[in-house]
């Protein structure tokens, strides 16, 4: 599957903005043709034309010319800024994210992916997405910087310690494609990969079936929230409480002491649980303990989850609308993908 | 007339009246042979490393030793043969001949650079000794600082001191070009291959401190702890890639500039044409020097940096890229209506116009934003940037020592395997590389020591041209070598050219010219007016040599 494609020596183009790549893609070849051909043929035609007839010969002067240079100055120009702008659009629809996408959360670490789906189901180095769906990743890394990439998704992104970054794609063909590592991570940096097999909507669901899930991100923070990390006591019970509400508060701005303020998001939320007192809510003391080296990356995302999810940001509201009726899947998609559990 | 024999290399046969010489001339060949070296040791891991990817599997190198070999290649062949080639070697031979000088401004500040770069390179070897480094030339961060066993401290020291070397390289260059022009020689009638050492020196000290102190600031957070870099101490990773593109992106013009420099020296003079728009040429290499520090950012299109910084740093990467373009045509447009003759350093800048056209080009791939998410850290990227270094610069320093030698030597090369070896480079170099841009667009990551079955057809025509490639360049190590003890004599001016460096012996004297010569002619004036008897040189040459 990962070898066969519709050009020898081109990859597969498997998502919603691949063809956009291609297309760019081609533009500049086209381009880079268009410049060469006569480039090259004069150079040719130079050399053999003005060969040397006589030793020491003294040519005529020519001193150079306003007007070409004005001209071979303004069309590489021109040419560039299409080049610019088709590049623009086409990263705009790469990186700008989707409101309504799956979400699947990623945490690289030397030499693995850990992928965790919001309904609980864990992979390692396997992303198991429905096709015709777009899909939102939002990683981290415990350890270094590492890359996700998928070639014949045509995108990939940095994945960075310390903070939330995010890709997306829509996958239009199902199939199994590379999963790589594409930013140097140490020693076994190329056996950082892996495969996104993209199955239909109704495989999809019964891979989900097949894979009895664990409790979903929003259900394991809620336990770290009101049992183990002991978040509830001055953080549940609305206002008058130590902690701030944490209800309905995604996506509302936030004024801290000192003035600044912010809107609530993903990133906003896991700082304040790593450094809560870089930002203090306004009417709030500094007195929330740091959790930093107290949770992992993979709880971390779980606490946001259920956080969100107290403003009705959750999985159910998110994800996407799939036929419900479990069809019966190849067994091939099945057995081999049994549920991998955490790390 | 003075003996032919009583030249630079003739004062003084003793090591000391080399280690402690000020003569620029003995200064560039030290540095000469001691980049040779360096080049030749990173050419030892690139065959380790073509090697290995013969096969998927990584099986003749393992991970560790894989990982080590890529990077200490680039450290060895950036930092300690690209960076110095052209400006350490030709151009601290020509500048001062070129603009009629005794020597260099500063001729102590000279030799201490050169030991700056030989204690930089001790140092680095040294640690290569010790078992290495494994972080890639970057240096990325936290791997770097936190979790790499390796020498990162020994190398960095050593990168940190050769900078120093750079930098005063840079400064001597350009007190020189201000201060001992010789009478006549204006600004306009330098030649191309000073403005562009000027630009080089520009981006040599405003950029080379910027390296040495994010390489202080790695070594304060490897030893100390500070979090500077590393979340996990509260530091940021991306700032290091911000500090460290901030000068390794001007960098790349270090390891261009001198090498188009030479390239326009070289069209012209084997054209015996002025060269074509000569105003423009210079002021792009002012552009591309100014112009290349705002444009860090595209080496940083998925690390995270906002959407909109993505886009303005795209922007301005297209528009660094015209003063390249002006170039190229510029050179094409030079041969129109000349005579032009195929010597050895000609058919190297022909090689380069072609190879450069396919660095420069793909460049523009990489700039376009949407299309180098999915093509950045890809073969593609090791594919364009060894076009533009070692298509682009290496060949240009290789056209420009061939063209010198004579001058630097005294002596001539034999033309047949000066030919040759340029075939073979060209060659050798295209099937290297070409191959690359299609894996990296199939999407086979750098820096893997092993990767999917796939990929191997085109690595292992890659690995094919690389040993071409090698043959090539190895050549002329034999043939110059040769024809230093068993070359004819060249004569002062083998091609009757008119620049200042032709008019004195060959070996030049130790105070370059017997004479203080004074500049009534413009740059590139290949005819009468340049006062060269080439009535009298035609006699001498007999018949028109056309090949
Ligand atoms: C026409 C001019 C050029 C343009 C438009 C251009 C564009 C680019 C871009 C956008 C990248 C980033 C690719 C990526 O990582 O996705 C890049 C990488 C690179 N370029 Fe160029 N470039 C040009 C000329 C040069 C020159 C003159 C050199 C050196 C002599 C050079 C050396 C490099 C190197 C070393 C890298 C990769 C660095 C690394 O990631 O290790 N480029 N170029
Ligand atoms: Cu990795």
């Amino acid at each position: 599957m990962q070898t066969d494609s519709w050009i020898p020596l081109f990859p597969e183009s498997a998502s919603s903005f691949s063809w956009q790549v291609d297309a760019l893609y081609f533009y500049l070849i086209g381009i880079s043709v268009a410049f060469m051909i006569p480039i090259v043929a004069a150079i040719f035609w130079f050399v053999v034309r003005y060969r040397e007839r006589e030793k020491f010969a003294t040519p005529d002067e020519i001193h150079g010319s306003i007007v070409l240079e004005t001209v071979w100055s303004i069309i590489p120009f021109v040419i560039s800024m299409t080049i610019f702008l088709g590049g623009a659009v086409v990263y705009y629809t790469q990186y700008r994210m989707p409101e309504d996408a799956m979400q699947v959360y990623v945490v690289g670490k030397q030499w693995m992916w850990k992928i965790q789906h919001e309904t609980g189901q864990r992979e390692i180095n396997e992303l198991h997405v429905p096709v015709n769906t777009k899909v939102k990743l939002t990683m981290t890394t415990e350890d270094v910087l590492h890359d996700f990439s998928i070639p014949a998704f045509r995108t990939k992104a940095d994945v960075v310690p310390g903070r939330y970054t995010y890709l997306w794609f829509e996958a239009t063909k199902p199939g199994t494609y590379h999963l790589f590592c594409a930013e140097y991570c140490g020693l076994n940096h190329s056996g950082m990969i892996g495969s996104v097999v993209v199955m239909e909507q109704n495989d999809f669901e019964s891979w989900l079936q097949g894979n009895a899930s664990n409790l979903t991100p929003v259900e394991q923070g809620r336990d770290l929230f009101e049992n183990k990390l002991g978040c509830a006591s001055c953080h549940a019970g609305g206002s008058g409480q130590r902690g701030a509400v944490l209800e309905n508060i995604y996506g509302k701005e936030v004024k801290f002491v000192g003035g600044s303020s912010t809107i609530v998001d993903d990133e906003y939320l896991r700082n304040s649980i790593l450094n809560p007192s870089s930002q203090v809510v306004e009417g709030y003391q500094p007195i929330m303990p740091t959790f930093k080296g107290q949770v992992t990356e993979e709880q971390l995302i779980s606490l946001v989850a259920y956080i969100k999810s107290l403003s009705g940001v959750d999985a159910s509201a998110t994800a996407p609308s799939a036929p419900a009726a479990p069809a019966p899947a190849p067994a091939n998609n099945m057995g081999s993908n049994s549920n991998q559990g955490g790390r | 007339m003075r003996e032919p024999k009583d030249s630079y290399l003739t004062n003084g046969y003793s090591l000391k009246s080399w280690l402690l010489t000020k003569d620029h001339k003995r200064i560039a060949l030290m540095y000469l042979i001691s980049i040779s070296v360096f080049f030749f040791m990173g050419g030892l891991y690139a065959a380790a490393i073509r090697l290995e990817l013969l096969t998927p599997g990584s099986d003749l190198l393992q991970s560790a030793t894989y990982n080590k070999a890529f990077t200490q290649h680039g450290i060895l062949m950036i930092f300690f043969f690209l960076i110095p080639s052209i400006p350490a070697t030709l151009g601290n031979f020509l500048l001062p001949l070129m603009i009629g000088a005794k020597d260099l401004a500063l001729p102590r500040i000279n030799l201490l650079s050169l030991y700056l770069y030989w204690i930089g390179g001790l140092l680095t070897l040294y640690a290569l000794m010790q078992g290495g480094v494994d972080t890639g030339w970057t240096f990325y961060t936290p791997y770097s600082t936190t979790f790499s066993n390796s020498y990162v401290m020994a190398v960095g020291l050593g990168i940190f001191i050769n900078g120093f070397s750079s930098i005063l390289t840079g400064l001597n260059f350009i007190v020189t070009i201000h201060t001992m022009r010789a009478p006549g020689m204006t600004w306009f009638r330098l030649p191309l291959f000073v403005w562009a050492h000027y630009a080089t020196s520009l981006v040599m000290i405003l950029g080379t401190p910027v390296i040495a102190i994010t390489v202080l600031l790695l070594a304060i957070e490897r030893v100390v702890k500070v979090g500077i870099f590393d979340p996990a101490i509260g530091g940021d990773p991306i700032l290091f890639q911000h500090l460290f593109w901030f000068y390794s992106h001007p960098a790349v013009y270090i390891m261009i500039l001198p090498g188009m420099g030479v390239i326009s020296e070289v069209i012209s003079s084997f054209s015996r044409k002025k060269i074509f728009g000569y105003e423009f040429i210079a002021f792009s290499s002012i552009a591309i020097a100014v112009f290349g520090f705002l444009v860090w950012g595209h080496h940083m299109f998925v690390s995270g940096q906002s959407i909109y910084a993505g886009l303005v740093f795209s922007f301005l990467t297209m528009v660094v890229a015209v003063p390249s373009a002006i170039k190229v045509f510029n050179w094409t447009a030079t041969m129109y209506k000349g005579s032009i003759s195929y010597d050895t350093p000609m058919l190297y800048a022909i090689g380069f116009l072609g190879l450069f056209l396919v660095g420069g080009l793909t460049g523009l791939f990489l700039g376009s934003v949407g299309l180098t998410v999915h093509l950045t850290d890809t073969y593609f990227v090791v594919a364009h940037f060894h076009y533009v270094m070692v298509g682009g610069q290496v060949i240009a320093y290789l056209a420009g020592i061939h063209y010198w030698w004579p001058k630097m030597t005294g002596k001539m090369y034999s033309e047949f395997w000066g030919k040759v070896s340029a075939m073979l480079v060209f060659v050798g170099f295209n099937l290297t590389f070409f191959p690359q841009f299609i894996l990296g667009y199939q999407g086979m990551p750098r820096r893997y020591a092993s990767y999917p079955a796939e990929f191997q057809v085109l690595n292992i025509f890659s690995t094919a041209g690389a040993s071409v490639l090698g043959v090539g360049l190895l050549m002329p190590v034999v043939y110059l070598t040769h024809s230093i003890f068993a070359g004819k004599p060249a004569g002062d001016n083998p091609w009757m050219l008119p620049g200042l460096e032709w008019r004195t012996q060959s070996p030049p004297p130790t105070l370059n010219f017997d004479e203080q010569p004074v500049v009534t002619w413009e740059a590139y004036e290949f005819g009468e007016e340049s006062g060269l008897d080439l009535e009298e040189a035609r006699r001498a040459a007999g018949r028109p040599s056309v090949v």
